[in-house]
């Protein structure tokens, strides 16, 4: 009794009542005719039924697993018969209705086969934890934490403290002293083993308030007459004891009087290294592991001056609180009230039928004179008792003023969030203020003002987004009209200078190859497009694994793997991709830059072949260009002697840019060519997109013929001025020309014999009809997508769930490639859209996840 | 059959507004009898008038607001703020006075905001300081205690005057604060030397510092039954100690008058223990309290020595009664699972 106690801040004294319950002894209550076990009789998701209506069942049997993590099993308390699953009145502070099991016992109480356990202390911590998840363990004192939670906690902070609760501070209940004078071993032995699963702490505390002598006195027996062979690290456990206040036993409060350490706002005692659990939680883990036994039953306190007879009984989890109260002599006339808990915390039942559950430490049924009607309450005159009595240093009559005015503002920053609603504030307060109901009320307020917060935001974004993608739409569909005007316009010119029906190209399909012409033509906003993939590959994939790691469940963290890696794959391709481009690029230019002549030339060569005439023109223009520079610098730097010569070259490279722009510009006179029956001239069309759109018209116009007669023109025409200039030249530039001119003419010479070898295939209707062409592929090509759609509707008509499964996780992984892609090229084009794929390609991904999870 | 649905707690504790009222009213007896001793049944006829007037005006308004009356009436909010209303004002003050006094207290300063709980300024001091600056003659016009006087008045001289202004002749001397205050040319010493008030008391002149006596009997009375908390009341004490053993200048011309005559004399043991408590118009948390009491211990100081009016338990009451909400912003407590405290005009969680 050396441990050092913590004083604990405010606190009330209220008569304590334990003496009329500790009268006689634990009594064992008789099993009811129909047990009513409901889904939910702890913190967190309710269980789901496994047993269906008619199901015979055993005692111990599960009969409703926990639903995730956060959740308990529920076992049958008795042999019997399952005859409903329905809702019923349970011991809710709402009053509302709960789905309920309702078995019907045979009153033989068979148990299910038990596995004993002769040393838990010897079983693994997984093995442990999983036991008690499985035999349906949530916290007795009253809050119904499950266990298995509680004793799993994160890695991340390490305990040092077990704290066993044994305080009880609730006047009239007496559960707990009991229990401690009864299965005082047991508790000990369950505390060891608590420790075992924690890891061995440091410190392993029973805190017990002092007005109960007999549990200390009993729980310092057990201590000292067990042997610490049979239960490992017993010299570690510690009862203290400490003075009675209320509300002493509440998890922080008690954290504080053993530790004086408290507990951070919104956090867990976890976060400090600690780990509670009930005396009552205690014996039921020891049973569980010890002897297989789930939590069935649990004792309760039945007090009150309604009852003839006040005292504690053993109950079956799931009794009628009704049974339980006939068997205490339960006078309805005289009951004021009937309340689930204590007289500080408990909550009044809604129906005299509620089952007793995991959570039920205390049935009051107190007397009109005992617990007379609240009076009216008066007005607050800011005495301050409450404040003095806070637990928690909260200014309570602040925090009613602020509740009456709904200003959620200054109640969270008076801290409303961290009250435990002891109603120590309440049962000072001189005007009987039902203090804590105003708290309950407006922290419910607060946290649906959060929800409705967060779901306006969303919905507020949805709105934006539509609006923008209705603009976005609109302003398309507006482009495209305006285009499909021009186009018919155009047509129309076409159509009076010179009838061809048919040439004129499906505008759709021409404004989709220009797209992508546009696109091909440019490296600059390939290589963009490219490195914009991987960036968003990348940053996906960082999320993907962000979010694994932070994922606490195991089968939340196989999905994010799973996305995670898909994540990688993609980004990988992205990479590959783009070092692919880089690369190509680099060997274009690197090509030209080689060392090798050979290889240089070859390159050049190979740029050349690939290159119109006008682009070929620009090319050299541009080296030019940089030639003069450099040679401009160079002169610039050079001797006097030397200066001279270098203003010659200087001179000349001028002249050749001059000559070459005079080129490029009859080039682009030309470059039409003889097929150069559009009024229009490409380059000379303001908008892009036009002008790609006519540009591609004009060369889907063409016939194979008809492009070469261009570019024959257009080699004679270079063949003349290369002609005129070698007459003009000087002797030096001479050879250079001559062999341009002798290049010329030889390329003039392989065209027209190319032209002689088209002109044949150049006659047949084919060849002119390659745009209707085009309209039959994609009309084919829709018919065969429709085809395809029924053909697959009818395959999954006749496939086995796996295989639909299959086919659907198939179908979803080519529509979310197709999404992809979109999505590049959204990107590409700088779309408006891409928000919408993006949303459109995550929402594939989390739906092929949950495909492949299941 | 359903039973009862109330929410938690559904235990109570024994004490009402209803009794920590009457404590209150029981808590100024010593200070009231000291006062009948001394200057006779004045403070009594006071009291009667000023509960008479708040309770009428009370009820009427209660009336108007369509509330219950008896269960209104029946908290003792306004018999509290009448009988420290009575014990404000000078004995043998005009019957229309009290009226005024006790009708601005309750119309204008308590149930005009909404009744009890909701008034931001101690109701008894509002009154107090509408008829102190509306009536000044008749508000500085204190009868001489007992060993000055002859002897006291009797009851039927005393309505008399009360009623109709006359019956009781040259009653009235100078308060000890007023004797000190006034002196600018006299040594301390033969200040209490000349005056036979400040020479025949021992602390700070006869009859007053019993009556202080006994309003600090009932202070500590109070405190004893935990009715407040000791922080305001101590601390306003603490600063009025400080800044007259700062300004007491041993006692010249120039003084601001000893420890003992600020502490004893005046209103400084009824406003300590009885207003400056007033919960309803005071900060809430405990810092608040100390901040909140010593400033208006340093208020009373200045107001006493530099201001124009001997006493100024009200004006600095009400004054720091202004600043109560502005420094409840500022000293909300640590809360359990908090590193610092916060301060109330937060918007959200940092």
């Amino acid at each position: 009794m050396s441990q050092l106690i913590y004083p604990l801040r405010g606190g009330v004294h209220p008569p304590e009542n334990k003496q009329q319950s500790l009268q006689t002894k634990l009594q064992h209550s008789a099993i009811p005719a129909e047990l009513i076990l409901p889904l939910s009789q702890h913190i967190g998701a309710p269980a789901e039924a496994i047993v269906n209506i008619g199901d015979k069942v055993l005692r111990g049997q599960m009969i409703a697993e926990p639903n995730g993590p956060f959740s308990a099993a529920v076992h049958a308390s008795s042999s019997g018969e399952v005859i409903a699953i329905e809702p019923r009145p349970i011991p809710h502070s709402s009053g509302l209705w709960g789905d309920c099991i309702v078995i019907r016992c045979d009153g033989e109480d068979r148990w299910v086969p038990r596995t004993e356990t002769e040393n838990p202390y010897a079983l693994e911590t997984d093995e442990l934890l999983n036991r008690v998840r499985q035999s349906g363990i949530a916290g007795m004192g009253g809050a119904g934490f499950p266990t298995a939670v509680k004793l799993r906690p994160p890695a991340t902070s390490p305990i040092d403290t077990l704290i066993i609760n044994g305080t009880e501070c609730e006047p009239y209940i007496t559960a707990d002293d009991v229990l401690m004078q009864q299965r005082s071993d047991d508790i000990i032995r369950g505390c060891a083993l608590l420790a075992h699963m924690l890891g061995e702490p440091d410190n392993i505390l029973i805190g017990v308030e002092d007005n109960k002598p007999e549990a200390i006195a009993a729980l310092e027996h057990s201590l000292a007459h067990l042997d610490a062979s049979e239960v490992p690290g017993i010299d570690h456990i510690k009862v203290v004891s400490f003075p009675t206040k209320y509300p002493s036993g509440g998890e922080k409060q008690l954290i504080q009087i053993l530790t004086g350490k408290e507990v951070p706002s919104g956090g867990l005692p976890a976060h400090i290294g600690i780990v509670l659990q009930n005396v009552g939680t205690t014996v039921a883990i020891w049973e569980a592991i010890r002897y297989g036994k789930p939590l069935t039953e649990r004792i309760t306190t039945v007090v009150g001056e309604s009852l003839k007879q006040q005292g504690n009984t053993l109950v079956r989890i799931g009794t009628p609180s009704a049974f339980v109260l006939k068997q205490f002599g339960f006078d309805e006339d005289r009951c004021a009230r009937l309340i689930a808990g204590g007289p500080m915390m408990g909550f009044s039942l809604p129906d005299i039928n509620a089952p007793l559950v995991k959570t039920s430490n205390c049935l009051l049924a107190p007397s009109h004179q005992e617990m007379p009607d609240p009076e009216p309450a008066q007005a607050c005159i800011r005495c301050g008792h409450c404040a003095e009595a806070c637990p928690a240093s909260l200014l309570p009559q602040q925090l009613y003023w602020y509740a009456q005015a709904k200003d959620h503002d200054r109640l969270q920053a008076h801290n409303l969030m961290d009250c435990i609603e002891c109603g120590a504030c309440a049962y000072v307060c001189p005007s009987s203020i039902p203090l804590v109901q105003y708290y309950r009320a407006s922290k419910g307020e607060i946290r649906q003002a959060a929800i409705d917060k967060e779901k306006s935001d969303r919905s507020r974004q949805r709105f934006e987004f539509r609006q923008k993608r209705i603009e976005a739409a609109e302003a398309e569909k507006e482009a495209k009209r305006l285009a499909r005007k021009k186009a018919a316009e155009a047509a129309k010119a076409k159509a009076a200078a010179k009838p061809a029906p048919g040439s004129a190209p499906a505008d759709p399909v021409a404004a989709a190859m220009a797209r992508v012409q546009a696109q091909q033509d440019d490296p600059a906003e390939q290589l963009a497009k490219l490195e914009r993939a991987f960036n968003n590959a990348s940053n996906r994939a960082k999320s993907a694994e962000e979010k694994w790691q932070q994922a606490e469940t195991d089968e939340q963290k196989a999905k994010l793997e799973a996305r995670f890696k898909q994540a990688q794959v993609r980004m990988k391709d992205a990479e590959t991709k783009l070092a692919e481009f880089k690369q190509s690029q680099n060997s274009s230019s690197l090509a030209v830059d080689s060392d090798d002549p050979i290889e240089r030339a070859k390159a050049k060569a190979q740029q050349r072949l690939s290159m119109s005439p006008l682009e070929k023109a620009r090319n050299t223009l541009n080296s030019l260009q940089e030639r003069l520079k450099k040679a401009q610098q160079k002169a610039a730097e050079a001797d006097e002697d030397k200066k001279g010569a270098m203003n010659a070259a200087v001179d000349k490279l001028t002249q050749k840019i001059s000559d070459l722009k005079q080129e490029i510009t009859d080039l682009q006179a030309t470059a039409p060519g003889p097929g150069n029956e559009s009024p229009v001239d490409p380059d000379s069309i303001e908008d892009p997109i036009e002008r790609a759109k006519a540009k591609a018209m004009q060369r889907l116009s063409m016939s194979p013929t008809e492009k070469l007669q261009s570019s024959l023109k257009s080699l004679e025409s270079r063949l003349n001025k290369s002609e005129e200039k070698l007459a003009s030249a000087d002797a030096d530039q001479r050879p250079a020309l001559e062999t341009a001119v002798a290049k010329l003419q030889e390329k003039i010479a392989t065209v027209k014999q190319e032209i002689r070898e088209a002109e044949p295939s150049d006659n047949s209707p084919a060849a002119s009809a390659s745009e209707p062409q085009v309209v039959a592929a994609v009309e084919d090509a829709a018919s065969a997508a429709i085809a395809k759609a029924k053909e697959k509707a009818a395959a999954q008509a006749s496939m086995s769930p796996e295989e639909k499964r299959q086919a659907q996780v198939e179908s979803l992984k080519q529509r979310i490639d197709k999404a992809q892609q979109r999505l590049d090229n959204a990107m590409a084009e700088n779309n408006d859209n891409i928000d919408a794929f993006k949303l459109g390609l995550e929402k594939l991904q989390n739906k092929l996840a949950e495909l492949e999870a299941e | 059959m359903s039973f009862l649905r109330a929410s938690s707690p559904h235990a109570h504790g024994r004490i009402d507004t209803r009794s920590v009222m009457r404590t209150v009213i029981l808590a100024t007896l010593p200070g009231l009898a000291a006062l009948t001793y001394f200057f006779g049944p004045g403070s009594l006829l006071n009291i009667m008038l000023a509960l008479l007037f708040c309770l009428a005006a009370e009820a009427a308004i209660l009336a108007l607001r369509k509330r219950p009356l008896s269960f209104y009436l029946q908290d003792y909010s306004a018999a509290v703020t009448a009988v420290l209303l009575g014990l404000a004002l000078p004995p043998y003050c005009p019957w229309w006075v009290v009226a005024v006094a006790s009708l601005s207290a309750i119309v204008l300063a308590k149930q005009l905001y909404g009744g009890m709980g909701y008034n931001p300024f101690n109701p008894a001091m509002v009154g107090y300081v509408v008829v102190l600056i509306s009536f000044p003659l008749q508000m500085s016009q204190w009868p001489a205690p007992l060993p000055l006087a002859e002897q006291l008045p009797s009851i039927s001289a005393a309505l008399q005057h009360v009623f109709t202004g006359e019956g009781l002749d040259a009653y009235t001397s100078a308060t000890a604060l007023d004797i000190v205050k006034q002196n600018n040319s006299q040594l301390m010493s033969q200040v209490y030397a000349d005056n036979a008030l400040l020479r025949t008391g021992a602390l700070a002149g006869a009859g007053w510092e019993w009556v202080n006596l006994g309003f600090l009997m009932g202070g500590l009375y109070l405190l004893y039954k935990k009715v407040f908390t000791w922080h305001a009341p101590v601390s306003m004490l603490a600063a009025l100690s400080l800044c007259a053993l700062l300004g007491y200048d041993a006692g010249s011309s120039q003084s601001g008058g000893s420890l003992t005559l600020h502490l004893f004399s005046g209103a400084t043991m009824l406003g300590a223990f009885f207003i400056v408590t007033d919960p309803v118009s005071s900060t809430v948390s405990t810092r608040g309290r100390l901040i909140f009491g010593a400033a208006i211990g340093a208020l009373v100081y200045i107001i006493r020595v530099l201001g124009n009016y001997p006493d100024a338990i009200a004006f600095a009451v009400l004054l720091m009664n202004f600043a109560a909400p502005f420094i409840d912003y500022y000293t909300v407590p640590r809360s359990y699972g908090h590193d610092k405290a916060r301060r109330a005009t937060e918007k959200q969680e940092p």
